[in-house]
């Protein structure tokens, strides 16, 4: 059965997202400088640690593709890729809104969490056209592990680049020793980050579901009606496990009475 | 590491008599100052937009040859002799790279005098020496990502397109660190030496995508 636990991780997510806005709303102190606007922070930056940790997470999914053979492991790669990818635009999209608000401006350029987070979306870009242009899924799944393996050993290292290439503007809430944080924000930001990785995953986990299902309801129409009556698919950028002769990784239904009463 | 001599001269030997990759390279890179010159529109550059001139043009340039790079494996069946053949895999990594480390070093040896007659405001002497450090590091970085994209590219649909929009974001912190590096070199008021900060960056750079591209290649090469 697919999405075991779904509704659980759903109502847990919910319960933290509505916890945290709540408290972030009326808790959380005002800043003094920014005022309201500073309250972009508590989604800003926990999209942005998420979205990181995510892109490392897709290349550790990568390497354990490669390493063990296993299919799912690709499809994992892909999903976690997929939605961190929507995070990142979420990122610099909120990124840019505060940077307005708080600078004046929608880019700026002396800013290197920023930079960095658009050069790691431009390259995390790149992985569903590169996907897409290769249609062996075997070939696809092992030359998309490469590629995941490689980006995500770039995004420390790109961070690292352009820290030093720019002038300190961005507020360094979590480098310093209580980063002049007080404790109530901190604790309001704990939450939203644990709420953002809930979402986060949750979002993995109905891609998931949703993707092994599909497969699934294509085996048994084509079963059912004969393998005629179910169109090939087309080229994808998506791993393609569940279809016949690619990976028997997949549980599968029973293919006969006999087979399903043993 | 035989064998990736052997395949190595076999580039070099391929690329001295059909000469194909380096002359396109060069043509680009002079042809690019001179797009810069009317770009700009100024006659002299100098300190942080020679330094951007230079490593952008030297990078695009180096596109250029990672499309270029597989193109013989791939359509006279190269790969399949590399696969038959009971050597590593990777030997033919490091045959490519060595031999795109070559291309960029004769490219630059032509396009760096071009660019300093061209376009160069001070004089490109005191800071030679630093200019040949960060090169070198450029080229590593070049090298080692360029062989590993333009394997994964080669046998996708859309290879060109695949290669500039792969490798440019990637290259990216290498480009900040060599033109910052080369920036004190073109400096009008006079050159000092490249920052330590930034070469070690590149040299960062290039141990680690160097290790990282070695480990993986190996499964670019397996049908």
């Amino acid at each position: 059965m697919y999405g075991k636990g779904l509704r659980a991780l759903s109502l847990a997510t919910f319960a933290a997202l509505t916890a945290t806005f709540a408290l972030v709303f009326f808790y959380a102190p005002l800043d003094a400088d920014q005022g309201f606007i500073q309250k972009i922070f508590y989604v800003h930056v926990p999209v942005a640690i998420v979205t990181l940790c995510a892109y490392v997470l897709g290349a550790i999914f990568a390497a354990l593709h490669l390493r063990t053979r296993d299919r799912r492991w690709d499809l994992r790669s892909y999903v976690v890729i997929h939605i961190a990818l929507i995070f990142n635009i979420l990122g610099l999209l909120t990124g840019a809104i505060w940077a307005k608000a708080s600078w004046g401006h929608w880019w700026v350029w002396d800013e290197p969490t920023l930079v960095s987070f658009l050069i790691v979306f431009l390259l995390f870009a790149t992985y569903q056209p590169l996907r897409f242009s290769i249609e062996d899924p075997e070939r696809q799944a092992r030359y998309a592990s490469v590629f995941a393996i490689m980006a995500g050993a770039f995004v420390p290292l790109n961070f690292v680049a352009v820290r030093a290439a720019t002038a300190y503007v961005h507020p360094r809430v979590l480098g310093t020793t209580n980063g002049g944080l007080p404790s109530q924000m901190a604790l309001v930001f704990v939450l939203a980050i644990v709420a953002m990785a809930l979402l986060f995953a949750l979002l993995c986990c109905y891609e998931i579901a949703a993707k092994q299902t599909r497969w699934q309801l294509r085996a048994l129409r084509r079963r059912l009606l004969g393998s005629d009556a179910v169109a090939p698919l087309g080229r994808s950028a998506a791993p393609s496990l569940g279809e016949p002769a690619r990976g028997g990784s997949v549980t599968r239904a029973p293919r006969n009475p006999a087979e399903a009463a043993s | 590491m035989r064998p990736s001599i052997a395949l190595l001269r076999k580039d070099l030997l391929l690329e001295r008599r059909a000469p194909e990759a380096i002359p396109a390279m060069l043509l680009f890179s002079v042809t690019t100052f001179v797009l810069f010159h009317f770009g700009l529109g100024r006659d002299e550059v100098a300190g942080q937009l020679a330094a951007g001139v230079l490593t952008v043009t030297l990078l695009f340039a180096a596109i250029l040859g990672i499309n270029r790079l597989f193109v013989a494996e791939q359509e006279e069946g190269g790969f399949d002799g590399v696969l038959l053949a009971p050597i590593d895999r990777t030997a033919l990594f490091v045959a490519k790279a060595a031999g795109l480390f070559l291309f960029l070093a004769l490219v630059e040896l032509v396009a760096v005098a071009a660019f300093a007659i061209l376009l160069l405001g001070p004089s490109p002497w005191p800071g030679l020496p630093g200019l040949v450090l960060v090169l070198a590091l450029l080229n590593v970085a070049l090298a080692v990502v360029g062989a590993l994209v333009s394997a994964l590219a080669i046998r996708t649909r859309a290879r060109d397109l695949i290669v500039p929009i792969v490798a440019l974001p990637l290259l990216t912190p290498a480009l900040i660190a060599a033109a910052r590096a080369t920036a004190p070199l073109f400096d009008a008021a006079g050159a000092s030496g490249p920052p330590t900060k930034w070469l070690a960056v590149l040299a960062l750079y290039d141990l680690v995508f160097g290790l990282l591209a070695y480990a993986v290649f190996d499964f670019l090469l397996e049908d």
